[in-house]
């Protein structure tokens, strides 16, 4: 059974390909200069923290192998902390200590490993064992999210990030991608993990996808996905556009986490952000480009990001788009 | 100016660049546009023997012209003791063989090789001649060309449609009386050229006889044969007196003109000259390629054809990595399919090249699949990264040692082609495949694997097409061509094929 689609069809449908992705969107609005602001994770703290955006915390950096020598004492005064790398790529090599017990580190799993655990794992970390392309690295510390609840019974490992793509200030279209068993915990959607569209507007599921087909419940979990709604949205969407004005790319997708406390925080940008959203919306993202375009010509809108996020919670949210 | 439009315009320039050089190299040098297409070379043979008695012998040829249809190239000469050399004389070019003292029977050869296309008409380069002397006939004669002058003169403008008129009434099936007068009995086809000859003498205009030989007759030895030319008061024009039309016969070459001698052989006895022309059957490319060394075009000499056959060898190969990049082009960005490492797939479909098709899918999956085995151990052993790749590296030329033995001993010689992967590029593949097993799982590595590889055979199965080596090697301003499409599809922002799988449930709500 081959299913084809008409161009004509994904034309109507307001589809956006690969190709037009990479020329109109990518290629046009996002220098290559900027780049490292987002490649790099050190440099996207940097940026948060210069522009005043939310993102966990950075505890220390390690940057040579001399100075794992000084970590103990360094990490004394914090209890949980996560070791990351700064060039990661899919998620590899983050070491979360969610507590400690005397000279042992504990995981979220429970599990204990000593402090040579964590110092092996600094050292490929630098060496480049989780870097793209293999270079060497440098190991970034930050404070731990305390993830907010309210996910729990829609995800069935790990907690869901929400992804919003933000063209030209204007945040357009959000997801999330909670994982499955199928996806052995990863957020990845073609390796099975669940994609959920979110109203723009108002941050409720708008429908869920599995594999590019809709589904009604967690395949795990058997929450029923149309009840999730994300709190904090408009502080979320404003969150995002900043990120935008912040890192000067004109397609981004921002990857924000919320903390139960202190509410929506930046955890990743990415210059390239893909097209599985339309998917888990149901709609393509052409629409929302060309009713931005169309406010940026006729109406010349204050580039407040501020101004962008409410008025792309207005103008695209609730499927008026 | 908008990048759309710059692009267009580029893309403009190239597509007529590249198919403007490539239909003057087809129709302006001849160039066969199919691979394989046949064009007859002539070799054309002069063999001048005699007796020599110890007296200084001098022998002089004169050799064949080019003609506007025919091209001559001199192919030297044979003849043992004989200094030899040419010079311009009169109407054309004669060889000259020397010797001081030469004892006995001898031999000389002069070769030609003879190829259609040419140059302007060697007449035209020949100065007026003088005013002829009128030849005189005898009284029963005399009327009868004045006859056949008049009626000539009186049915014509000019010389040459005189010329023509007496050539009709001389070799007309059933002669006139007049003609029957000049002629006698049984006249033979040199008797009537020269009859025609001496009428336009007669009538005050130059007109000379062109010896020659008919390269269509295909025999070992062949006869000259005559061509009457004509001064038509600013050049010479060619009658073909069999047919009494203007110009020379088809696959004329001539070889004597007018009064210049045809051979002279001093200092010896028993001369003889006899002419030989041998067709050859060659590519139309090699044709094209010697003919237009000799007439020295321009876009030959600053062409790979130029180069030493060894560069030329390597530029056939090279030519043909931008058709294998275009095949990945297309199949990424229109088909969407995915391959593991940009261009891995042109270097794999150019080692396919080398080892054959199916000998070489089965050394590379042998190889890779084996790699990915030993790499996946490596991975536990937390190796830094050029350390791994090093170590895989040292891996795959194991492998490719013990494919070659174990393959060699079981009579299997086709593994010894396994050394044409470039081991270097099958490190790396094995290296991102591993890793994408890691990441991503066994289900990416078997689509980006298999993607790979049937570009890989896409790109070799285009790339062998003899069509295609052929005009890529032939009309390499072809690339230009290929250069445009690629530059077409880069700014290409429509959707691809596989995409309208992907998002087809998208169409489906509407």
């Amino acid at each position: 059974m081959l299913r084809l689609a008409f161009p004509t069809q994904l034309a109507r449908a307001g589809i956006v390909g690969m190709n037009r992705r990479n020329v109109e969107l990518i290629a046009q609005n996002n220098p290559r200069r900027l780049y490292p602001l987002v490649d790099d994770k050190l440099k996207t703290k940097e940026l948060a923290e210069a522009n005043g955006l939310a993102a966990p915390k950075l505890i220390g950096v390690v940057k040579l192998t001399g100075q794992i020598k000084m970590l103990p004492e360094f990490l004394a005064s914090h209890e949980q902390f996560v070791i990351k790398p700064s060039r990661g790529s899919g998620g590899k090599g983050i070491l979360v200590v969610s507590g400690r017990d005397g000279d042992d580190y504990i995981k979220p799993s429970g599990s204990r490993i000593g402090f040579d655990a964590v110092a092996r794992h600094i050292n490929n970390t630098l060496s480049g064992l989780f870097s793209l392309g293999g270079k060497p690295d440098v190991a970034m510390i930050e404070a731990m999210v305390d993830f907010d609840r309210v996910f729990d019974r829609f995800s069935f490992e790990g907690v869901p990030d929400i992804r919003v793509i933000v063209y030209k200030g204007f945040p357009m279209m959000a997801m999330t991608r909670l994982s499955t068993a199928e996806s052995d915990g990863k957020a990845n959607l073609h390796q099975g993990a669940v994609g959920v569209g979110l109203d723009i507007g108002t941050g409720k599921a708008l429908r869920a996808v599995q594999h590019d087909l809709p589904i009604t419940h967690h395949p795990d979990t058997g929450a029923d996905l149309s009840e999730m709604e994300v709190p904090h949205w408009a502080e979320l969407i404003r969150l995002a556009a900043r990120c935008q004005a912040a890192s000067g790319l004109g397609y981004l997708g921002a990857d924000i986490v919320l903390d139960r406390l202190a509410g929506p925080q930046v955890l990743e940008l990415n210059a390239r952000p893909g097209l599985a959203i339309q998917v888990a919306n149901g709609e393509g993202m052409a629409r929302r480009v060309d009713r931005i375009e169309a406010l940026i010509a006729d109406e010349n809108p204050p580039s407040d990001p501020i101004w962008r996020a409410d008025w792309a919670r207005r103008a695209l949210g609730g499927g008026s788009a | 100016m908008t990048a759309k439009l710059q692009l267009r315009i580029i893309v403009g320039i190239l597509l007529l660049i590249g198919i403007g050089v490539t239909a003057y190299k087809h129709s302006g040098l001849g160039f066969p546009l199919m691979p394989g297409s046949k064009e007859t070379v002539w070799t054309a043979e002069a063999h001048i023997s005699f007796r020599a008695q110890g007296d200084p012998v001098k022998v002089t040829l004169s050799l064949p012209h080019s003609t506007d249809s025919l091209l001559v190239v001199d192919r030297g000469s044979a003849g043992r003791g004989f200094g030899y050399h040419t010079e311009n004389s009169g109407a054309g070019r004669v060889a000259i063989w020397q010797a001081r003292s030469p004892e006995g029977d001898h031999s000389l050869f002069y070769r030609a090789r003879v190829y259609r296309g040419g140059q302007p008409d060697v007449f035209a380069s020949l100065d007026a001649p003088k005013r002829p002397d009128a030849p005189v006939f005898d009284l029963t004669q005399a009327d009868a060309a004045d006859t056949i002058l008049a009626e000539a003169h009186s049915l014509s403008a000019d010389n040459v449609g005189l010329a023509l008129r007496l050539v009709q009434s001389l070799t007309a099936e059933e002669p006139s009386p007049a003609a029957q007068a000049l002629l006698g009995e049984d006249p033979s086809f040199t008797d009537r050229v020269r009859m025609a000859q001496r009428l336009m003498h007669s009538a005050g205009i130059p007109a000379e006889r062109v010896r020659g030989m008919s390269l269509e007759e295909i025999k070992k030895t062949s006869r000259l044969s005559d061509v009457l030319a004509v001064w038509d008061g600013e050049t010479w024009r060619a009658i073909d007196v069999r047919t009494a039309t203007m110009g020379l016969p088809e696959l004329f070459l001539p070889w004597q003109f007018g009064s210049d001698s045809l051979f002279e052989v001093e200092g010896a006895r028993d001369s003889e000259i006899r002419f030989s022309i041998i067709p050859d059957e060659v590519s139309g490319r090699q044709a094209a390629i010697t003919l237009n060394a000799e007439t020295g075009s321009m876009l030959l000499d600053f062409s790979i054809l130029s180069l030493p056959v060894e560069a030329q060898k390597a530029f056939a190969t090279l030519l043909l990595i931008p058709i294998g990049a275009l095949v990945v082009v297309v199949l990424r960005n229109l088909v969407g399919l995915q391959t593991s490492g940009t261009f891995m797939p042109i270097l794999i479909a150019l080692v396919f090249v080398q080892t054959e098709l199916l000998t070489g899918l089965a050394l590379f999956l042998i190889v890779v699949s084996t790699g990915l085995v030993i790499r996946g151990y490596l991975t536990s052993l937390n190796l830094l990264l050029v350390p791994r790749i090093a170590a895989v590296l040292v891996v795959v030329i194991g492998l490719y040692i013990l494919l070659s033995v174990v393959g060699f001993r079981l009579g299997i010689t086709k593994a010894l082609s396994v050394t044409f992967f470039p081991m270097i590029i099958i490190s790396w593949t094995i290296e991102r495949m591993s890793v994408l097993a890691e990441e991503e799982g066994m289900k990416d590595v078997l689509i980006q694997g298999g993607g790979s590889l049937l570009t890989a055979v896409i790109a070799y199965l285009v790339m062998t097409n003899r069509f295609v080596s052929y005009w890529t090697f032939q009309f390499p301003e072809l690339l230009l061509v290929v250069l445009a499409v690629i530059l077409v599809i880069g700014q290409y922002t429509g959707y691809r094929l596989s995409e309208l799988r992907r998002f087809e449930p998208l169409a489906r709500q509407d």
